[in-house]
Order: C-alpha cells, then structure tokens, then sequence
C-alpha cells in the first residue's frame, strides 16, 4: 500500500482521498470516523446548548415566568442527558483519541477497524432514541433518573431516553476496548509503554474505566426500565426493592464516568503544556500512574453523593475518606503541570490560552470537590447551586476547555488549516471569563441556600442568577466567535504546515492532513516523549 | 504456550456442558420452591456462580487463552466484588429498623 502512496504523498490525503457520501459512511479510517463524530458531537452540544441557554433565560426572572414547573423539568433534565451522555462522555476519546491514538504510537489504524465505524453507528442509534424521546415530549427526572420517581411516578418518555442511553454506552465500551487492544498491541518498534505520549496513557486510563463501569449503568438502567413496564420488584419499596439500591448502582458508574470524562482533558493538557513550554512534561512517569490511580481509586468513592440519602454513617465515613484519597493523583497532575511552565519558552498560542484556563477552573472544580467530600458540608450545600457550580467548573473548566484546546491544536494536522489566532485567541479569552461570570455566582447562591432544579426561588437571589444568565449569554457569544472561526478557516485558513508549532510526536511528522494509512513507512522511536530539546538543542526554544 | 487462535474444544464438550447448564437452571427452580431460610439466597447464587465459570471458562474460550485474557476477566471479577462489598459496607451498617429481611 505505501509504494502507490509514496509517489502522490504530498497531495492524496485521508481527507480527498476519495469525496463520496458512502466513502465516508462506509470508512474504516480512525481519521474519518473522528471527524464523523467531531461532526455528530457538535450537533449535540448545540442542542444541550440550546437547553442550557433556556435554562438560565427562565431563571432571570425569580417568579418562573417563562415555563411551567413541567416545562422546566424537562428543559434541565434534556441540557444534562445531552451533555453528559451525548456529548461530554464521548467527546474527547471518540474525536481525538479515535483521530490520534493509531498515529500517536506509530500505527496504521485502530486494532479493530471495523468495530470503530460499528460504534459510530451505535452512538448514532443510541442518540436517535435520546432525541426522539425528547421530540416527543422530553423526560422530567433528571439526568440522574433517582428512583423511585423514575420507576414508578414520571409520566414522560423514560424507557426512550433510557433506551438510548443504553445502546451510547455499547458505543463506548466498544471504543474502550479498541484502544486498549490497540495500546497493547500496535505500538510501532521502539514505542515502549514508558515513551508513549501522556495522551495515550490518560486515554488507556479512560477506557480501563470505560469497559468495567459502562456495564453497571446499562444493566441498571435497565433494571429501571423493567420495573416500569413489567412492576419487577428491584427499587420500589412496594415490590420488596430499595430506591437507594439505585443511587449505590448509579453512581458506581457515574462518579466514575466523571473520570472518564476529565481524565482525556488531562490527556490533552500534558501535550499542550508541553508543547508550548517547549519542555520535557516535568515527573513523566508520575503523571503517568496519577492517570492510573485517578481511574482505579475513581471507584472506590461513589458514596459521597449518598451522605444525605440514608447511607448509614460508616458508610459516608469510608466513602468521604476515599474521595479525598482520589484528590491526590489529580493534584499530582496539577502540580506536575505547573512546574513544566518553569523556566520554559512559553508562547500564549490558543490552546496554550485554554490550558492555561484548565490550570485554574479544574483547581477551584477539584478544590470545591474536597468541601462536597466533607460530610458535615455536604449535608448543608446538598443539591444547592454549590454543587451545580463545583460540577460545571470541572466540566466545563475541565473536560470542555481542553476538548477545546485540543480542537485548536490538532485542527491543521486534522483539517491542514490554520485557524485564524487572533480571533480564535480572543474567544478563548472571551470564553474564560464568560465562564466565570456564569458559575462563580453560583457557588454563593448555593452557599445560601439555593437549591438545584427549582424555576421559582426569594427574590434575594435574583440578582446573582441574573449575572449567572449574562455569562451565559457572554458564553453563547464566545462559543460563537470560537466555531465562527474554525468555521471560516475551513474555507479561508492558510495551508498548515506538518508541524505548525512545532511540538514533538509522531502525529507532526507525518504531513497535515495525513495520508490514509498515516505514514509511508512505519516510524522507528528512538527517544522518549517529548524530547524538546531534540527539537530546538539544549537550551528550552527559542522565542516565537 | 503462545496463543494460536485456535480453539480445540469438542462438540461433546459443548452439548455436555449445555446439559450440565440446564441441569443447573432445574435445580435453581426447584430450590426456589424451598425455603432454606439464610441459605436461600446463598444456594440460589453459588448455583449461578457455578453456571457463570461453566460458560466463561469453557464457551467463551477463557480456559485455553492466554494469561493476559485472564487478568482482563479478574478485573471485572473484582470490581464486581469492590461494587456488592462496598454497597453491603452501607447497608449492613444500617441501623437495625431501617432493613427488613433479605
Ligand atoms: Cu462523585
């Protein structure tokens, strides 16, 4: 295959390779299949958006005036199901990691190929059903679906979204198990496990969890649905079940599933701090087991959301004990981050600005998470603002920045576009502190006592969740001038070189785009992961 | 030995181990038609415990792969064990009125 490639290599790429519809639909190239789903996901942001942007024009006003109690039930519970099982759980692997894990280590294409394309389509199913339930008429439980509300009670299109979310989760264990064999078993000559890129590890981290939790919730889910259509007693007490039987269940994936969603972000993190400190990642190793420990002890703390649900008391102790435990590997990372910065060449590119940003939200998200640990504070701040707020800086701050970040640094190796820096650098900026106007007042609302999921609350708060809604607004502008611009430089952008900026790893030495099957001829590794001083001598860069 | 992807399990095998999986499901019924006090629940699941190595084992090929296949499904043993340990952690610890029976 690389003879025919070798001789057109500077103009056949993975991306004109061929153009047809059925090309697409029917590929097996990672390549293809990543942007398939940067393209699915989008859509899904747009549309988790969109309820997110409904949720905080309701709360401008501290009367309800816009939606009935209904409506809004079902507005949030549609913003968390999108974004959570939609959009932020598959984002970063199913994008990135599909696009760069084969090209990272130095391999043609996922071990499975055909699998990939599989789990696109499953994804696809999955959301067929999310959306379809939401088209016809929604669901009101909550993205949580607690029982025995969601078993016995809710009048809406439970078992759809259920549905859904099951047949998502296949997708994901089906992409979880891709990478791990395809970890164990691509890697190019050379390519030890102690050379790979922090990227791959995080991503190896991530499916570990992937395909031990992902079970657990479709199985319960389904449990849910069976007591719905067939009254088996499992979480309503009537029948002999326990509706705390449910949150032990729920959350024993979704505490996890937490990780699975941050752990990529912390992937991608290593890379542009690296990048653009023009550094080795200061403590390689550490870093690399942290993103290990974060995924096994990730599932030893599910308990912390349970303090107030009538766990007994040892429980909680156990449970609160453990979560501080698992703040350690993330403060490790952290920390390692922030002393690669030392003494580097730093240069305050766009993804540099949403790393940069990481740094800071993910240490107020991980920080409030420690308070939320802390059993006599959960008590008082439960299901309050303060919860909401500490949750969407470690999304938000966390997963998303970086699924931003990483959109902005491999866009010329994916599209061979630049983006137009100034711009993109301005949203970003924009983005940041939108982002905080939006939360910041959320943890003092909570703090006072205002509860999540309620439309209609005392006029005192009214001023907080008002500033709350004008960075959301600011939000929607910065998300805006963001995708604007990437949209602009598919058309406009200047050609991207192989190695725009430049940063080490095989994924910039092969030509952007890159041809089909990645690289002409498998690479040998000689050096470990982010040799910057093979790229720029002994000294850290020289200045852009 | 080093995994050759060929699988030498006999047609015998299989239908005898199919028998013995039937035989099993007979015998969970009939024993759910007794009651055995605290043992019910600990007959029912070392029956179901016996049936889930049977197939693990022998139709899904885990006796004759390698040993890294078995690390896989140990893993998954164990978090399953952390999940059932960790729950009970909770409810054993209760106090007393808030359980019935189980
Ligand atoms: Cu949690």
């Amino acid at each position: 295959m690389s003879e025919t490639q070798a001789t057109t290599v500077n103009e056949t790429n993975y991306l004109n390779a061929s153009s047809t519809l059925r090309s697409w639909l029917l590929t097996v190239d990672h390549k293809r299949i990543g942007i398939l789903y940067l393209v699915t996901l989008t859509g899904f942001l747009l549309i988790g958006g969109i309820a997110a942007g409904l949720i905080r024009l309701e709360l401008i006003n501290a009367s309800g005036r816009f939606f009935s109690h209904e409506t809004y039930n079902k507005i949030f519970t549609a913003h968390g199901v999108v974004m959570i099982f939609f959009f932020l759980l598959p984002s970063i692997p199913a994008v990135f990691g599909n696009f760069l894990i084969p090209i990272m280590i130095g391999a043609r294409d996922l071990a499975f190929p055909r699998l990939n394309l599989a789990s696109w389509y499953i994804f696809v199913i999955g959301g067929v059903f999310g959306l379809s339930a939401l088209v016809l008429g929604g669901v009101d439980t909550g993205w949580t679906f607690y029982t025995p509300y969601s078993s016995t009670y809710a009048n809406s299109h439970v078992i759809l979204t259920a549905l859904g979310i099951f047949v998502a989760g296949f997708s994901s264990i089906l992409t979880g198990i891709n990478f791990i064999v395809t970890i164990h078993k691509m890697r190019a000559p050379g390519m030890t496990w102690f050379r790979l890129p922090l990227f791959v590890w995080a991503h190896y981290a991530t499916s570990i969890v992937i395909v031990l939790g992902t079970p657990v919730i479709a199985i319960t889910i389904l449990l849910v649905a069976c007591e719905r259509l067939f009254h088996l007693g499992i979480f309503d007490p009537a029948l002999g079940g326990d509706p705390v039987l449910f949150q032990h269940l729920f959350w024993f994936y979704s505490h996890p599933a937490v990780y699975i969603m941050v752990l990529p972000g912390m992937g991608v993190m290593s890379e542009l701090i690296a990048a653009f400190s023009r550094k080795r990642i200061f403590g390689y190793t550490v870093v690399a087991m942290s993103s290990m420990a974060i995924a096994i002890i990730g599932f030893f703390v599910w308990g912390h959301h349970m303090f107030v649900s009538s766990q007994s008391i040892y429980a909680g102790l156990v449970f609160s004990f453990l979560s501080f435990l698992v703040a350690i590997p993330s403060a490790v990372k952290v920390f390692n981050w922030t002393a690669t910065l030392y003494k580097g060449s730093i240069s305050f590119k766009t993804p540099m600005v949403y790393a940069l940003g990481f740094i800071g939200l993910f240490t107020v998200g991980g920080l409030t998470g420690l308070f939320l640990a802390t059993a006599a504070v959960d008590v008082h701040v439960h299901d309050t603002y303060f919860v909401v707020a500490h949750f969407h800086y470690v999304m938000i701050g966390g997963a998303m920045m970086e699924f931003l970040g990483a959109l902005h640094f491999w866009w010329p190796k994916m599209i061979g576009k630049m983006y137009p820096e100034r711009v993109s650098r301005a949203g970003s900026i924009l983005l940041f502190i939108a982002f905080n106007l939006t939360f910041f007042p959320q943890f003092i609302l909570g703090y006072m006592g205002m509860p999540r999921r309620y439309h209609v609350y005392p006029p005192e708060f009214q001023l907080l969740h008002r500033m709350s809604s004008l960075g959301a607004g600011l939000l929607f502008i910065s998300f805006a001038v963001v995708f604007g611009s990437l949209l602009w430089s598919l058309v406009k952008g200047k050609k991207a070189p192989a190695n725009p900026w430049p940063a080490k790893g095989l994924e910039w030495e092969t030509s952007s785009p890159p041809p089909t099957f990645n690289f002409d001829r498998i690479p040998e590794v000689t050096e470990e992961a982010y040799a910057y001083e093979t790229l720029f001598g002994d000294e850290p860069g020289p200045t852009s | 030995m080093a995994y050759t992807g060929q699988h030498v399990t006999s047609i015998r095998t299989y239908v005898t181990v199919f028998l013995c999986l039937m035989a099993l499901t007979a015998l969970t019924v009939w024993v759910a038609f007794m009651d055995l006090g605290f043992m019910n629940t600990i007959v029912a699941m070392t029956i179901a415990v016996i049936k889930a190595l049977l197939v693990v084992l022998i139709f899904m090929h885990l006796k004759d792969n390698p040993k890294v296949l078995w690390i896989a499904a140990g893993g998954a043993a164990v978090w399953l064990a952390i999940m059932m340990s960790f729950t009970l952690a909770d409810y054993l610890t209760r106090p007393a009125s808030y359980l019935g029976g189980w």
